[in-house]
């Protein structure tokens, strides 16, 4: 399910283009933090860091919890700690700001609007995300907000929370593998040569895919999509032609480079342990 | 060995804490964690950058599951205080959230895998003076852009750590241990456990695209830079070796040309003292410690031959998994070509 194009529901036009991205350890932080919120706490909030983009989308990259207390009809946040911990986070990295704050719990609750205002003083147009760690709809529904302010005249009458688009941005999480974050234990990190395996099976799979569409439209199973069949022209052409001759002198030198590499690297070895006899074994008569 | 030691009471484990702890055997991290250690490595890359880990120690498996970064450090004394400050801020913090407060060891980021240095060692003792059991884990952001996910934990070996602490890394002492340049790093393995509620997530927001980022990584052609700077790395430490090789030669050269003078100022005395007796003189005594010939030569310490020795092969083990890589591409190159 891709999470990506998320409709966003208006009653009124949105002012500004206002997206926003999450990287993946910001859901990991949360999903722990809720993991370890104190016992009588149904849900727990905290800050958003992150940078505004020159192109006006709104990148979440780090997040911390605050201790808060929520009855029926009041909240209280320990501001104080969230000062010390912002504090903190910025004598590491002072390019990250607060953008916005989460809360885990599926929807916009009344205390949330109290807390949207708090985060509204500490910087403009801050951006709510919730994380539904209920599963509530059977699904994992990531949503980010922002506050726009529904006035009468002069009267503040509520304030309405809109959905914005949101990106997950799991490029990181790809780079390590979702194999080792989707599971609850990994026995052993994959080597360099299990990942390149996968990745030659993953490459092989592409192909046949490829080759057994192309198959499918000659022969007339599959109506044929003048976009894909572009695309994979393109794909096709993109290979540098090269006469044979040329391209096999091409491999056969990279091959060379590597094999006195790791002859280089061999000889080096053996040195190593040359010397290290050497050194240890000399007596001192 | 965790769920055993987690089924017996808690006073049977309280009784039993003064047995000797058994010894490590695995890390296990969560994913967490290594998201932390990423962001925060290549994000300031390629300047070196250091963490703390935070976890607990449970039987032979040490349990990382948090860490927090440390802010980039001036040489000044007055940030001394800062950086305690710091930390200790941090701890609090964290603890006020019900995240685990028990230090268990640091992360580096390292560049090419550079990073076995007399600092490194210092650090363990410090750490190892107040905690049992921390662990150093070491990761390499440039080799992770090539598709490999570049975490080590590593952890001195307790032999290494008893001599270095008694400073006794001369020749006897190593051969007597039997105690190479290998063994003074172990590498532990590391196994990485996550929440059901993080997998959960993860599960549902894994883009359903057949190809992953990590494929295009691992696919690119251009290893050339990388190879580059490896052997560039290499040669400068090959250049170091042989400085060290030249300390000891010169050592030993000064050390037989001090026995062989030892022994003509023995023969004279000798020959002194029979002369002496022939005249019914005391003999004089066969040593004299205020001659300087006598005076014990200081023998170079091994301890850097030791780190540079580990850092080559560290270097030769790179090139030789990415000549590796290199050699499954271009044979796939290859094949494709054909087609």
């Amino acid at each position: 399910m891709a999470l990506a194009d998320q409709t966003v529901l208006q009653f009124f036009p949105l002012s500004t283009s206002l997206s926003a991205k999450v990287h993946p350890l910001v859901i990991f932080n949360i999903c722990d933090c809720f993991v370890r919120r104190p016992d009588q706490a149904e849900r727990v909030i905290g800050t958003l860091l992150g940078s505004l983009l020159p192109d006006g989308t709104v990148d979440i990259r780090n997040s911390y919890v605050v201790p808060h207390n929520e009855s029926s009809d009041q909240v209280a946040l320990d501001i104080d700690y969230h000062h010390n911990m912002l504090s903190s986070h910025q004598k590491v990295n002072p390019k990250e700001v607060i953008v916005g704050w989460f809360s885990t719990g599926f929807g916009v609750t009344g205390g949330s609007a109290l807390i949207h205002e708090f985060y509204s003083r500490e910087v403009a147009n801050p951006v709510h995300l919730t994380v539904d760690t209920g599963f509530t709809n059977g699904e994992a529904s990531i949503k980010a907000f922002v506050s726009i302010n529904l006035s009468l005249g002069d009267q503040q009458l509520a304030a309405q929370f809109q959905e914005i688009p949101l990106d997950l941005r799991m490029v990181e999480a790809e780079r390590i593998g979702f194999d080792i974050l989707k599971t609850t234990a990994v026995d052993k990190l994959p080597t360099d040569m299990e990942g390149m395996e996968a990745t030659m099976e993953r490459l092989l799979a592409l192909i046949d895919d490829t080759c057994k569409y192309v198959d499918d439209v000659v022969e007339g199973h599959v109506a044929p999509d003048n976009t894909i069949g572009r695309f994979i022209s393109d794909t096709v052409s993109s290979i540098p032609k090269i006469s044979p001759s040329a391209f096999d002198k091409l491999v056969n030198d990279s091959l060379q480079d590597q094999l006195l590499l790791l002859y280089l690297s061999s000889i080096t070895r053996t040195q190593l342990s040359l010397a290290e006899k050497l050194n240890t074994a000399a007596q001192i008569l | 060995m965790a769920t055993a030691a987690a089924s017996r009471s808690f006073l049977q484990v309280a009784a039993t804490e003064e047995a000797v702890a058994p010894p490590l055997r695995v890390v296990q991290i969560e994913g967490l964690v290594i998201l932390k250690i990423i962001k925060h490595c290549t994000e300031f890359s390629p300047a070196l950058v250091t963490g703390q880990l935070l976890g607990l120690d449970v039987g032979s498996v040490l349990e990382v599951t948090n860490c927090f970064p440390f802010p980039i450090r001036e040489e000044d004394e007055e940030i001394e205080a800062e950086g305690a400050n710091y930390q200790l801020e941090m701890m609090r913090c964290l603890r006020e959230v019900n995240v685990d407060n028990n230090t268990v060891g640091w992360y580096q980021s390292t560049l090419l895998g550079s990073y076995q240095t007399v600092e490194l060692i210092e650090t363990f003792m410090n750490y190892q003076e107040n905690i049992k059991r921390c662990v150093c884990i070491i990761y390499d952001p440039s080799k992770s852009n090539q598709g490999a996910l570049a975490l080590k934990a590593l952890k001195l070996s307790d032999s290494f750590m008893e001599l270095y602490r008694n400073n006794e890394f001369n020749g006897e002492k190593l051969r007597e241990k039997n105690l190479s340049w290998v063994d003074i790093f172990e590498e532990i393995p590391i196994k990485v456990s996550n929440s059901a509620l993080v997998s959960a997530f993860m599960t549902e927001l894994e883009a359903d695209s057949p190809v992953t980022q990590s494929d295009y990584d691992r696919l690119q052609l251009s290893t050339n830079p990388f190879m580059e700077r490896n052997m560039e790395f290499l040669i400068d430490c090959m250049d170091d070796l042989s400085m060290e090789q030249q300390k000891f030669q010169f050592y030993y050269r000064n050390l037989s040309r001090q026995q062989a003078q030892q022994q003509t100022w023995l023969q004279k005395r000798r020959a002194e003292n029979m002369a002496r007796k022939a005249a019914g003189e005391e003999p004089l005594p066969e040593e004299d410690p205020s001659n300087p010939i006598f005076k014990p030569l200081p023998e170079p310490s091994r301890l850097d031959s030791y780190l540079i020795t580990n850092q080559v092969s560290n270097y030769c083990n790179q090139i030789n998994s990415v000549a590796g890589q290199s050699f499954s591409r271009l044979y796939l190159m290859k094949a494709l070509h054909e087609n």
